[in-house]
């Protein structure tokens, strides 16, 4: 039975993928915090969508797909912040004609010109095979800027996150936050892209944070168990990935559902009543 | 001709904002000086917020000037309407914030910090809640708590926008309290209310304002029948108690049922409340 468990420790991708697939949801967990909390979570939904536009003409122009994707995330990640801020048409609208144009264009990009190698249902639901040195390394990057920017700029995250009128008196550049947190979401779906799929990943922001708040009324606290909660969720559900030959973004997800639903029944009145503020925010 | 304040903190001068295309601020001329008490007064729309939201800095003029003296502390407090109860802050949490890009940047905060919350909510007489979450207090708790927050912050102007909205007379009074004990301190105080007679008449300067300032001055003179109805778009009358001036809604039935049941019409407090917000 431990033998059966331990087997797919064997093999390089496994390990690799068991990798990314605990860092991206231990990173999608404490992004996911600001990102329910602000309210975000659409935006989060759209910009993997997005990403996938970049990800269909990188893979057909034969540019690396990190860059190329990146480059797309990052200045989708600059509009939908800026169609937010100005409020120059209904954002949601605005948002939702941006990344689903993107999507499409990605779809329409590889009926044209077909696949080119590149694994096309591992991008929409992720897939522990094509997980290489370079994801570890990626993912390893965008977790590193990810902590950093929380470590350093935690009190700024914090007061732009729950009042950002009070804060942009009180001297924080609340433009310059919301654009740091929107270039880190758009980095953290990108880097979690192949593990996740893009048609997952905002499950995997939305639920470890929605389950931390289950939990906790502190923010500092909600923070450590949604990065925990997030870390879990990624290393069983890879776990149960190979096990089953399902694909990991699947898999994961149903893992960090069935924790909700648990948490959910478990916490009683007060859980439901602090997530449904939640999703009210 | 309002006389300049001889310590000016925050001056606006011929200030036209709008939203879009449409000026929610005309010509606007305020200057708060320090250590001042000024209640900004007029119907719903009438651009109190925004004028507040000038002053602090959040939005800039497309016309005009605003000038603030040099390094001044500003602390601002939102309506209690716009805030997310749900949020997962204790109150210690909540109001350090106010510490926010001060020489600390780590999360966490050090004993100093600690120290200086504890002071501040023992101040406000809400030392007790420091771990509660702010949903779980009462509205007057609430209230303190985000003065808390901006206290903390050493401000040397106060901004509230509607602090009283909501609130009974009992919490009214008690807040009332606090904010002239702040100002007997030295601390300038601009809040924007609808409360007439609760709030306005008690200060001693009153801004009448409807996208233009129609009144500045003190209560029993900006406080008359003639400047409100300019403001109000609504006939009041205007009475004398204790020296303080007193605002009644003039509404009256243009012919009485003859059946009728005779209804003494007292000169109530909330009636004038009432008349200055039409639907």
């Amino acid at each position: 039975m431990i033998d059966e468990l331990l087997r797919p420790f064997d093999f390089e991708f496994f390990r690799n993928g068991l990798i990314v697939a605990t860092m991206a949801g231990a990173l999608c967990g404490a992004i996911g915090v600001y990102v329910v909390l602000k309210g975000m979570s659409y935006i989060g939904h759209g910009l993997s969508h997005a990403i996938f536009g970049g990800f269909a003409a990188s893979a057909l122009l034969g540019v690396n797909f990190l860059l190329g994707a990146g480059a797309w995330g990052i200045a989708s990640a600059f509009m939908i912040n800026a169609v937010t801020r100005r409020r120059v048409i209904g954002s949601d609208a605005a948002i939702g004609v941006i990344t689903t144009a993107s999507f499409a264009l990605g779809l329409a990009l590889f009926a044209l010109f077909g696949r080119a190698g590149t694994n096309f249902d591992a991008a929409l639901f992720g897939s522990i095979l094509g997980v290489g040195a370079d994801d570890v390394i990626a993912i390893g990057v965008v977790s590193l800027l990810a902590g950093t920017l929380i470590f350093l700029r935690y009190r700024a995250l914090l007061f732009t996150t729950f009042d950002p009128e009070v804060a942009d008196v009180a001297g924080v550049n609340t433009a310059r936050i919301d654009a740091l947190l929107t270039v880190v979401l758009a980095a953290s779906i990108l880097a979690t892209m192949q593990v996740l799929g893009v048609t997952l990943i905002a499950a995997v922001l939305v639920i470890p944070a929605a389950v931390a708040r289950m939990l906790t009324n502190s923010f500092a606290r909600m923070l450590q168990l949604a990065t925990g909660i997030g870390a879990v969720c990624g290393f069983v559900g890879m776990n149960l990935s190979y096990h089953l030959d399902v694909q990991s973004g699947p898999t994961i997800v149903l893992v960090a559902a069935t924790l909700f639903a648990a948490v959910f029944f478990a916490t009683g009145i007060n859980g439901r009543r602090r997530a449904a503020g939640l999703m009210a925010s | 001709m309002i006389e300049r304040p001889r310590s000016t903190l925050v001056e606006l001068a011929g200030l036209t904002y709008g939203y879009g295309s449409e000026a929610v601020l005309e010509d606007i001329d305020i200057a708060i000086g320090c250590g001042e008490f000024v209640g900004i007064v007029g119907p719903s729309g009438a651009g109190k917020t925004t004028a507040l939201r000038v002053i602090a800095g959040s939005l800039r003029p497309a016309h005009g000037r605003v000038e603030r003296r040099a390094d001044l502390r500003i602390a601002y407090v939102p309506q209690v309407e716009t805030i997310n109860w749900s949020f997962p802050v204790s109150v210690r949490e909540c109001v350090l914030m106010a510490r926010v890009g001060r020489d600390r940047r780590l999360p966490w905060s050090s004993r100093a910090e600690r120290a200086q919350v504890a002071a501040v909510l023992a101040r406000l007489d809400i030392g007790n809640l420091a771990d509660r979450h702010i949903r779980e207090l009462s509205g007057g708790q609430q209230q303190r708590v985000f003065i808390a927050r901006a206290l903390l912050g050493e401000p040397e102007l106060l901004l509230m926008d509607e602090p009283t909205s909501g609130v009974d007379v009992r919490l009214r009074h008690e807040l009332l309290h606090l904010l002239d004990d702040l100002h007997a301190r030295g601390l300038a105080i601009v809040l924007t209310t609808h409360d007439l007679n609760g709030i306005a008449a008690h200060l001693p300067r009153v801004i009448c304002l409807n996208r233009r300032v129609i009144g500045d001055g003190v209560p029993h003179r900006v406080l008359t029948a003639d400047v409100l109805e300019r403001t109000y778009g609504a006939s009041m009358e205007v009475l004398e108690h204790g020296g303080m001036p007193v605002v009644v809604d003039s509404f009256r039935r243009h012919a009485p049922h003859p059946h009728a049941p005779h209804v003494a019409h007292a000169p109530h407090a909330s009636d004038a409340h009432r008349s200055e917000t039409p639907a």
